[in-house]
């Protein structure tokens, strides 16, 4: 089955120094959790905060919009490789599913 | 083995130097990501899913025991103490940081290893036979023609900007173990009708988006004509091959546009024209090189406790019969070392083991290790005297595993667990297939099977050439694995035959198993392997194992 197109952005990239999985965060920063990330509905707001997070080239790596669905606990992935970046790689308990699993 | 000289050391080092001030100079923004990442890529570090990877070139996978045991040191300091081991023969780190990526490179150069042209449109680490140097079959040892073609391609000023990567693999047995038919250069030593060693002469085969095995160039090339001939293809092609679009830039697409009778006259031209250029220097370089691939000192020792051991030990015996190979001193064998345990990452070694392996080699076989295509380590030279003792060494180690060239010997590349370009998994596919079958135990009596798994289009996991080929694609938002069959990727080289639609991640593993209900039923007898039995027989009876409800639809 297709997922519904969502229109409910998010702005990520992969931290300059450590490469790991970063979201843009509504105070401008970037958190490491996806359920941190700021909410973007509309193309225009998806576009401004992009661009907003290229001109932070000493910060991250390859910034770009990723769809997501928003939930209770924040927005969650809606493309399995988003939620891989999310979580950490399968074969082995590293990455961001460590640090989720010590909350 | 072949010691840097001093020239080699130095480059290296300069090349060390240069990236620890760019990677400064991108940290403290001097250099924009757009101007950082050609330069990063050109010392073989990646930006992946979740972190930097670096890609460290095992040259015609050779290392010595002191080489493996840095790797290890590398994968505790600054990694998560694991590498993974490629099917280019180079080994990878998943999760270095950029900040220790300077400090790696130098501990790197400390044992003689880099991570130069591991990347980019330059010519990639040459590949050869993982039994080069001790296989019964051979004609002469690949790695000296190897090792001069590294040299002559390192930083080679024509060759940093190529219009696509180019992968040169050499095997010096009619037996190919080094994928030749797949490789944009593929060399095989063959001789000619007066006895003298030369190659065939292989271009344009390759596999990713558009597969194709290899042509031949040449029957018959001399090896001393070897440089200049292969330096002629490799600037045709710089001329020729198209930098208009990444999907036909390939040299199998060059081959495949002009013609093979084309590229030839265009190659023996430019050979020609170049040839005299070529005073013998090469051959004088190529005679040193030669001589630090001496064979090692063989030992003489009775041989009685390994065929003891065989007749004690049904273990043990078990797992000779999957893992050693003859070696042209009857009184050797040659031992790979399964990095396949069931329900492990395939490739993978955690730095204990790697140290283990390292001491072993020390020890038992005269200090070499071979990484191979297929994701295992090579132990080349074991007296059989040692074995049993290497054995129980493995099986502490949790390196006995008794599957080489079974179903549960899987290439799979790292897929959408670690690669930035994967459509899906690969690595759960894998280790759900080995750990099927070892619950089943019957991969024995399944004998040889090869199944090779990719993360997508791309095919590091080489699985066109695979019995079974499982690619993993991204359909509408949900892993989806699609099926080749009939692949080889031997001297009898063959691109699989996508059988049919792809199968969802929970059903690729009784779609296998399916399969090999088929041929165990369709065999003529267990002499009759996979691929054999699918030779005689074509796709259909595997296509209506694999599709049984199309079939009872149709009904
Ligand atoms: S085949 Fe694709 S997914 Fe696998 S390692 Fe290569 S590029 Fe990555």
């Amino acid at each position: 089955m297709m997922p519904a197109a969502s229109d409910l952005k998010i702005v990520t990239a992969n931290d300059l120094l450590t490469g790991d999985v970063v979201y843009l965060a509504p105070d401008g920063g970037w958190s490491r959790e996806i359920a941190q990330a700021e909410v973007l509905a509309g193309a225009d707001l998806a576009a401004a905060r992009l661009s907003a997070a290229a001109a932070q080239p000493g910060v991250i790596v390859g910034a770009y919009l990723a769809d997501v669905a928003a939930t209770a606990r924040g927005p969650a992935p809606v493309h399995f490789r988003e939620e891989f970046r999310a979580k950490g790689p399968s074969n082995y308990a590293h990455g961001k599913q460590v640090e989720q699993n010590n909350v | 083995m072949y010691k840097y000289n001093d020239f080699d050391a130095k480059f290296v080092a300069r090349r060390n130097a240069e990236f620890r001030d760019q990677v400064a100079r991108r940290i403290d923004g001097r250099l924009t990501e757009d101007e950082f990442r050609p330069l990063r890529l050109m010392n073989g570090l990646y930006l992946q899913l979740h972190a930097y990877m670096l890609r460290v070139a095992v040259p015609y996978g050779t290392l010595n025991a002191a080489q493996m045991r840095q790797l290890a040191m590398i994968a505790d300091r600054w990694d998560k103490g694991y590498g993974h081991f490629t099917t280019r023969q180079n080994i990878q780190f998943n999760w270095p940081k950029l900040t220790d990526v300077p400090d790696i490179l130098d501990s790197l150069a400390d044992v003689e290893m880099h991570a130069i042209q591991t990347s980019g449109n330059t010519i990639r680490n040459v590949t050869a036979d993982h039994f080069a140097g001790a296989a019964a079959d051979e004609i002469e040892d690949p790695r000296p023609i190897a090792e001069l073609l590294r040299q002559w391609s390192t930083d080679h000023p024509e060759f940093q900007f190529l219009p696509r990567k180019f992968k040169i693999a050499v095997t010096g047995s009619p037996n190919d173990r080094a994928v030749t038919r797949a490789h944009d250069i593929g060399l095989r030593m063959v001789r000619n009708a007066g006895g003298e060693s030369g190659f065939e002469v292989i271009v344009g085969g390759g596999l990713g988006r558009t597969p194709m095995i290899g042509k031949v160039l040449r029957e018959f090339l001399p090896k001393r004509d070897l440089l200049p001939y292969v330096e002629a293809i490799v600037s045709v092609y710089n001329l020729l091959g198209r930098r208009d679009n990444k999907y036909k830039a390939r040299i199998k697409i060059t081959v495949h546009e002009h013609g093979i009778e084309r590229i030839r006259t265009l190659v023996e031209d430019r050979f020609a024209e170049i040839l005299g250029r070529f005073s013998g220097a090469d051959q004088a370089q190529l005679a040193a090189i030669e001589a630090a691939f001496a064979p090692p000192a063989y030992i003489k020792a009775p041989t009685e406790a390994f065929e003891a051991a065989l007749e004690r030990d049904p273990v043990f015996r078990a797992w000779a019969d999957t893992n050693l190979s003859d070696h042209r001193n009857p009184d050797y064998a040659t031992l790979s070392i399964s990095l396949k345990a069931h329900g492990k990452t395939p490739g993978d070694a955690s730095s204990d083991q790697m140290r283990a392996m390292a001491d072993i080699a020390e020890a038992f076989a005269h200090n070499e290790l071979r990484v191979s295509h297929e994701q295992n380590i090579i132990l080349p030279h074991v007296h059989k005297s040692n074995i049993p003792q290497i054995h129980a060494l493995l099986r502490e180690a949790g390196l006995a595993t008794a599957n080489i060239g079974l179903i549960s010997d899987i290439i799979a590349c790292p897929g959408m667990d670690y690669c930035a370009l994967a459509t899906a998994r690969s690595i759960p596919v894998a280790q759900e297939i080995a750990e099927r079958f070892a619950e089943m135990k019957i991969e024995h009596d399944v004998g040889p099977l090869k199944v090779k798994i990719s993360g997508c289009i791309n095919a590091c996991g080489h699985h066109h050439v695979g019995h079974i080929g499982i690619l993993g694609l991204d359909r509408a938002g949900v892993e989806n694995y699609q099926i080749t069959l009939g692949g080889d990727g031997t001297q009898d080289a063959a691109i699989g035959a996508r059988v049919g639609p792809g199968f969802p991640a929970d059903e690729i593993v009784g779609a296998v198993e399916r399969l090999v209900d088929a041929y165990l039923r369709l065999r003529t007898s267990r002499d009759e392997t996979f691929i054999e039995t699918y030779r005689r027989l074509g796709m259909a009876p595997f296509k209506a194992a694999l599709y049984p409800q199309v079939r009872a639809d149709a009904a």
